[in-house]
């Protein structure tokens, strides 16, 4: 029998090698969806939680996760996908939302100000990734996927995604 | 609740969201302009991965209810695969017309933008307020899904609610067109909040949420300068597998694939 020698820390950093196949310059560590990992010897459980119920990113994740496992050398995988407490942007990580604003997306203001049901609220100030402008608008409250709105800077004139608050 | 209401009032929330996102994702392409194109795809998203958490763990219930030898079988809704369990996707892809339980609203056609607009904003309106008390569930798991998806929900609210607005304080065109949608749709909405047997033992009584979705419809409808419509007979049936003659048209497009090639995948 083989038992794998390895600590959560090293695991977290392998982790790190899978990416948000939708927004490729994130790792699932900086979306703040790996919720635990509990080895036992030889047998692993990785804990996530989705972003968004219809992600259709996760089967993805999932799978990499799953081969990550197995190039470890875990015999018995095992991932659990929990719904609650439900994930925020407050979980992605300084570092996530730093590489998200070099990408090109506005990483998602501190204050949660879209979560309520007031009408035509005003706009969120939101800073233009390209020029760090102010004066931007929204175009969209849903853009190329579901947790990201479509954003366009007056200044700079570049349209731009928004990963926006939830 | 017991083990087989259970399972029916797992599958009924999980039908609402199926049909209601398969119907919107009917206008994918076909949105009125890019940005409410993309719009109405994510609620289908959003709505087709709800409906995912709800079959899983109905399929989850299923499983577990079958296993004891000789005890008395579950409702088992077909969508058994041969010689294996029940999953999420055979719940989608198996059963039949009378096995779903989705109410009739979330199957009526889109037909123009602002029947598509209001359906959304009738459901989600009511949807909302559901979840919100599931949220608090004893069943642990039913409140995962509705705290998860109440998120969502805001937005699909608030996102309607903006649109039905936006064209009952437009133009005399989109004001027409919305009071055509009403007449089309208001028959459809009684059901929502007369419990099917399954729902009766579930702790939210649904007749209660009557009056604050009553109440939400009243302020947008006034907003949007559309009359509150008068009382009329209201259509019921679809809780209880009983539906409109459109239900077959959804589901053979939903369900071809699978039914022309048996567990195929891609
Ligand atoms: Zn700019």
């Amino acid at each position: 029998m083989t038992t794998v020698t390895i600590d959560k820390k090293t695991l977290y950093a392998c982790l790190e090698e899978i990416k948000d196949p939708e927004v490729p310059v994130l790792s699932i560590i900086d979306l703040g969806i790996v919720r635990d990992i509990v080895i036992n010897g030889d047998g692993i459980e990785v804990i996530i939680t989705p972003t968004y119920s219809g992600c259709p990113a996760m089967d993805t994740i999932t799978m990499n996760i799953r081969i990550l496992l197995s190039t470890l050398g875990f015999k018995k995988q095992k991932i659990t996908q929990v719904l609650s407490p439900a994930w925020t942007t407050d979980w992605m990580s300084e570092k996530g939302k730093r590489k998200l604003k070099q990408y090109g997306i506005a990483p998602p203001n501190p204050i949660q100000q879209v979560c309520s049901n007031k009408l035509f609220a005003a706009d969120e100030a939101v800073q233009c990734p390209q020029c760090n402008s102010y004066h931007t608008r929204r175009i969209s409250e849903f853009g190329s996927t579901a947790c990201k709105a479509l954003y366009k800077c007056d200044d700079c004139k570049e349209p731009f995604d928004y990963f926006k608050c939830h | 609740m017991n083990q087989d209401s259970l399972i029916n009032y797992v599958l009924h929330l999980a039908d609402n969201a199926l049909i209601l996102g398969q119907r919107n994702s009917e206008w994918c392409g076909h949105g009125p302009i890019l940005e409410q194109d993309i719009a109405i795809t994510n609620i289908s998203l959003d709505l087709v991965g709800q409906a995912r958490n709800f079959y899983q763990y109905a399929a989850q219930l299923i499983n577990e209810s079958k296993k004891p030898e000789g005890s008395k079988a579950a409702p088992s809704p077909s969508g058994e695969r041969v010689g294996g369990e029940v999953t999420e996707d055979s719940l989608a892809y198996l059963r039949t017309e009378r096995e779903f339980k989705n109410c009739l609203l979330v199957e009526q056609p889109n037909g123009d933008w602002a029947q598509t607009i209001l359906r959304q904003f009738l459901f989600s309106n009511c949807q909302y307020l559901l979840y919100q008390q599931l949220q608090t569930s004893e069943d642990k798991q039913l409140a995962a899904i509705a705290e998860k998806s109440l998120k969502e929900v805001t937005y699909h609210l608030r996102w309607s609610s903006e649109w039905v607005i936006r064209l009952g304080d437009g133009t005399e065109e989109s004001h027409q067109r919305m009071l055509r949608a009403i007449d089309e749709l208001w028959k459809y909405t009684g059901e929502l909040f007369v419990a099917a047997d399954y729902e009766k033992e579930s702790a939210i009584d649904i007749s209660k949420l009557k009056d604050p979705w009553l109440d939400k419809v009243k302020e947008i409808f006034n907003e949007a300068t559309l009359a509150f419509p008068g009382k009329t007979f209201m259509q019921e049936g679809g809780k209880q597998g009983r539906h409109t003659e459109y239900m077959g048209y959804i589901l053979t497009e939903l369900q071809y694939l699978q039914r022309a090639y048996p567990g195929s995948e891609w």
